[in-house]
């Protein structure tokens, strides 16, 4: 299972780990086991409706299919809250181990259920706690490749508009435009994802009186943009 | 004189009447009346009475009512005698009664106390009262002290005033006043502080207020500054004469407050005659005056060198501007501009050695100054291009030039080291420089005295390892004259023989000193191909695990050639060599082939096609004969030739490129910063970002100043490539990842 970017040489410590809301109930022995995996086959059915045959795994395809099914577009943050969920490993893709764990969770093993359930989740994600770890894990699941520690700079508009749109939309307004327009960086690391995180919740916006170039340290790029800001303010 | 016991007592008023008459007599005598001094038996008289009063048995003992006598004496003579005279008085002549009177009440105090002695010797000891003198004093002052002294000073400041108008006081009387002052305060100095120091201060102040703000309108700096000098002069004598010497301090600080800091900026900055102008014009008698005035003064000096600061960064950023305007063409007269900064240095810095007593804080006011515009950019070169220009010609010239003595050589470069200390960006400086000591190295004629003395001095200033790799050149140089000997034995030992009958020297340049170059894969004529192989063949004998690499790029070729008139020779690089050399085989040539032939860039080939065809000498016909090489050009010897010259110098021109040095030391910057930072990270483990920017700064401050942007960035990208993180709980913090 190709997992997420790791550094051959340098042993990497990861600042935003992912934390799951609730812990994977443990498979117990004997007497849970029967009804476990009797719930069990109820997703794995499920899975299997949506599972590509030779590959085993549910893919692009089967997911549209998904989201038409639970009437929500692919492009849905609901989706990628799924599959934060699911502590999904590749994006586009579900195993059938981490479909079993999301359901699990949400307790669900319909389609209907599952549709349910959707909006309860996105109000368990959107508290501040979870918030911030699934913000980190938006950024690690467009990761396409191993050696990448970096996303291109389109590819964080979509993202930024998506997972922030909602809640920041002025900040991400400006910080889009901004992206689209500078030269400086061609692509995003995770530490700029995440002060940009911080600086929404941070700064107050569009004044960003509080904004303190000196004082505590924000990445290059957002000092840019506040330089940006306040010229296009003047 | 007769034995106690056989006496009759005397009482209290026979004694007193006694003590009286022998009062008045005295009194008389020390107001100077007619009147027989006393004789020796009447003053031991005058004792004994009260000596027998004092034995006298109880009730006639009297002590206490002759202790209450003698002060009540005092006090009468005090009230009726002493005060009205002096209150009679007026002005100095007040002063002169109270003058006298205090003497002759010394007096009184004095043989009244030889009369009552005895009192002295048992009563009062015995009692712990006050002792006679005391008690003479305290009456004094009491009854005439106190009464008179605010008059007193009142005409004491008067006298005062009058001395400072420039008209002549009786000194000595105010000396006694002042003193009585003092000796009324029995013990300590507040009378003579309460009741005249005060008040003097104020006039005083008031006095040099007002004398302030008139002169600084009316006069000059210099005059004002004598006018100064010239009152604190005459304050200081004021006290020896008459003051109190503890009035000093406080007097010389009020006239220095008035006269110096209160208007220092107004007397500092006056146009045409303060400070910037004074340095202008050499005053340096002034400016000795200004810095012993101000030296005085706590914190005095720091107005002033900051006016020194400002004038001599003034004179500086003409000179900047004068050189950007006079810049044609964007070329800097960097010859004009450093001689006028040297001599800018050495002209202000002998005001600091001399007029400033060589005080840090004017050594500080000037390095700021200079870092402050010898930093600045004129006309798109930056000061350590310029400078390191400077020195390239210094030292071509003193090359050709025999005749420059060493000394002034020396001393420009002692200047010109000086002149680095100010300058930031010193390994833009040394980048530049070792461009251009290459070329010197190699094309033209050097001086390896003044190469390395330079170099020592560098070194002296900036650490080995700025000037190893300059060194390592100049070594190399030497070491290259041995090589060639060695060559040129190995060449008659063996059977090779003299290749073809050519000259060749070869300098082997060690690479980690040299500046890169390009290297190119050209094709040499035959000739020179057995040059190289020969000494290919040397070099392997004499060396291990070396690799040579050409590079033609630097060499340079005396060629014959043989026009139809007469042969010439010409002085050309390699490459232009090599392109002639083509035609000796074939009389034409297209663009196409040559670079077929001799595997030039289409730039390089391009650069000598021009330097030979199109410039001040046409050795190779061109066709189309344009301005210009073009890719479908061809050429031809030109046989036709000729020039009266027999030697003939074709230069190609370097391809010095600015930015690409601006673009290396960028480089080397960046990673300059980035083991700067991680050797700090590494040594503390958790820092806070804005202290590691500034240990960063600090480290790197020896050789450049970093931008903090750059920092930035190179932070974010030791972030992500793993080898430092942000803190999770605070995100301003850094922390080493081993």
């Amino acid at each position: 299972m190709p997992r997420t970017a790791s550094k051959p040489t340098k042993k990497r410590s990861k600042p935003y780990t992912v934390t799951s809301s609730d812990t994977d109930p443990v498979p117990s022995a004997s007497s849970k086991t029967k009804k476990s995996s009797k719930e069990n086959d109820e997703k794995y059915k499920l899975f299997n409706k949506y599972a590509n045959t030779s590959s085993g795994v549910i893919d692009p395809e089967g997911i549209e299919k998904l989201c038409s099914k639970l009437k929500v577009s692919h492009t849905d943050i609901k989706i990628l809250m799924l599959a934060w969920k699911m502590k999904a490993e590749r994006q586009g893709y579900f195993t059938k181990a981490e479909w079993r764990r999301a359901l699990k969770a949400l307790k669900v093993d319909t389609i209907k259920k599952l549709k349910k359930a959707l909006p309860e989740l996105e109000k368990e994600v959107r508290k501040p706690l979870h918030f911030a770890d699934f913000y980190a894990y938006a950024f690690r699941y467009c990761l396409t490749d191993e050696r990448q520690n970096c996303i291109d700079i389109e590819t964080i508009c979509q993202l930024l508009d998506l997972v922030l749109g909602s809640t920041f939309r002025d900040q991400v307004d400006h910080f889009v435009d901004y992206l689209k327009i500078q030269n400086d960086y061609k692509v995003i690391t995770m530490d700029q994802w995440m002060g940009f995180y911080r600086f929404c919740n941070e700064i107050s916006f569009p004044d960003m009186t509080n904004y303190s170039l000196e004082l505590a340290w924000w990445p290059l790029i957002l000092d840019n943009f506040f330089e940006w800001m306040r010229e296009k303010q003047a | 004189m007769s034995s106690s016991q056989s006496r009759e007592p005397i009482t209290i008023e026979d004694g007193i009447k006694l003590i009286d008459a022998a009062v008045t007599k005295l009194t008389r005598i020390i107001e100077g009346k007619p009147e027989p001094p006393f004789l020796p038996e009447e003053y031991i008289g005058n004792y004994t009475i009260v000596y027998n009063m004092c034995i006298q048995k109880p009730p006639h003992d009297s002590s206490g009512p002759l202790y209450e006598k003698y002060g009540a004496i005092l006090q009468a003579y005090d009230k009726l005698t002493i005060l009205p005279s002096i209150m009679e008085k007026h002005d100095e002549y007040m002063l002169r009664e109270l003058s006298r009177w205090w003497e002759i009440n010394k007096i009184m105090v004095r043989w009244l106390s030889h009369f009552f002695y005895y009192l002295d010797r048992y009563y009062i000891a015995r009692n712990g009262i006050p002792s006679l003198t005391v008690v003479g004093m305290t009456c004094f002052r009491d009854h005439v002290y106190e009464k008179v002294h605010f008059n007193v000073k009142q005409v004491v400041i008067a006298l005062i005033h009058k001395e400072r108008e420039g008209q002549q006081i009786d000194r000595a009387l105010l000396k006694n006043v002042l003193d009585l002052f003092v000796q009324n305060g029995m013990g300590n100095m507040e009378r003579y502080e309460k009741d005249f120091e005060d008040f003097f201060l104020t006039e005083t102040n008031s006095y040099y207020s007002r004398k302030a703000s008139r002169w600084i309108q009316e006069d000059s700096c210099p005059e004002y500054m004598i006018k100064a000098e010239e009152s604190l002069k005459k304050e200081k004598e004021r006290v020896s004469h008459y003051l109190h010497s503890d009035t000093e301090p406080k007097l010389v600080a009020n006239v220095q407050t008035n006269l110096l800091v209160s208007v220092a900026k107004q007397l500092l900055e006056k146009e045409n005659s303060g400070c910037s102008a004074l340095l202008r014009d050499d005053k340096t008698d002034d400016l000795s005056r200004m810095y012993r005035l101000y030296h005085a003064i706590p914190e005095g000096l720091e107005p002033v060198a900051v006016a020194f600061r400002l004038h001599v960064t003034a004179e500086g950023n003409s000179l900047i501007k004068q050189a950007e305007d006079a810049a044609t063409s964007g070329i800097v007269e960097e010859q004009v501009l450093v001689r006028k900064i040297i001599d800018l240095h050495d002209k202000y810095m002998a005001y600091v050695t001399d007029c400033f007593q060589n005080h840090t804080l004017f050594h500080k006011s000037l390095k700021e100054a200079f870092e402050i515009f010898c930093n600045k950019k004129v006309a798109g070169s930056s000061s350590a291009e310029m400078l390191a220009t400077f020195c390239d010609n210094l030292f071509k010239k003193a090359a050709n030039d025999k005749s420059n003595d060493d000394s002034t050589i020396e001393s420009t470069i002692d200047n010109v080291v000086k002149l680095l200390d100010y300058i930031s960006d010193k390994d833009l400086f040394a980048e530049f420089y070792r461009k251009k000591l290459a070329r010197r190295l190699l094309f033209g004629k050097f001086s390896d005295d003044h190469e390395r003395s330079i170099l020592t001095k560098l070194k002296g200033q900036f650490g080995g390892q700025f000037t190893s790799k300059m060194e390592g050149m100049v070594t190399d140089m030497q070491l290259g004259k041995d090589q060639q000997t060695g060559f040129e034995e190995y060449l008659k030992n063996a059977n090779t023989g003299k290749p073809k009958g050519i000259d060749f020297t070869v300098t082997v340049l060690t690479t980690g000193f040299w500046p890169s170059y390009k290297t190119s894969d050209l094709n040499l004529p035959l000739e020179m191909v057995n040059c190289i192989e020969s000494f290919k063949a040397h070099y392997e004998i004499k060396t291990n695990h070396r690799r040579l690499m050409w590079i033609y790029s630097l060499g340079n070729c005396n060629l014959t050639a043989r026009f139809d008139a007469k042969p010439i020779e010409l002085i050309v690089s390699t490459y232009q060599a090599a392109v002639l050399c083509a035609f000796n085989h074939t009389e034409r040539l297209t663009y196409q082939e040559l670079i077929d032939q001799l595997n030039l860039s289409h730039e390089d080939l391009v650069r000598v096609l021009h330097s030979l065809s199109c410039a001040k000498y046409k050795f190779l016909k061109k066709e189309p004969a344009s301005k210009t090489i073009s890719k479908t050009d061809s050429f031809e010897f030109n046989s036709k030739f000729t020039d009266k010259m027999r030697r003939i110098k074709v230069p190609l021109p370097p391809v010095d490129d600015r930015k690409k040095v601006v673009e290396d030391v960028d480089k080397d910057r960046r990673y300059a910063i980035d083991a700067s930072l991680v050797r700090i990270m590494k040594s503390r483990k958790v820092l806070p970002h804005q202290q590691l920017v500034s240990e960063c700064v600090e480290q790197l401050s020896r050789m450049f100043k970093p931008d903090i942007k750059m920092i930035k960035k190179r932070i974010e990208d030791l972030i992500s490539r793993d080898y430092l993180e942000r803190d999770t709980e605070n995100p301003n913090t850094f922390k080493y990842v081993a």
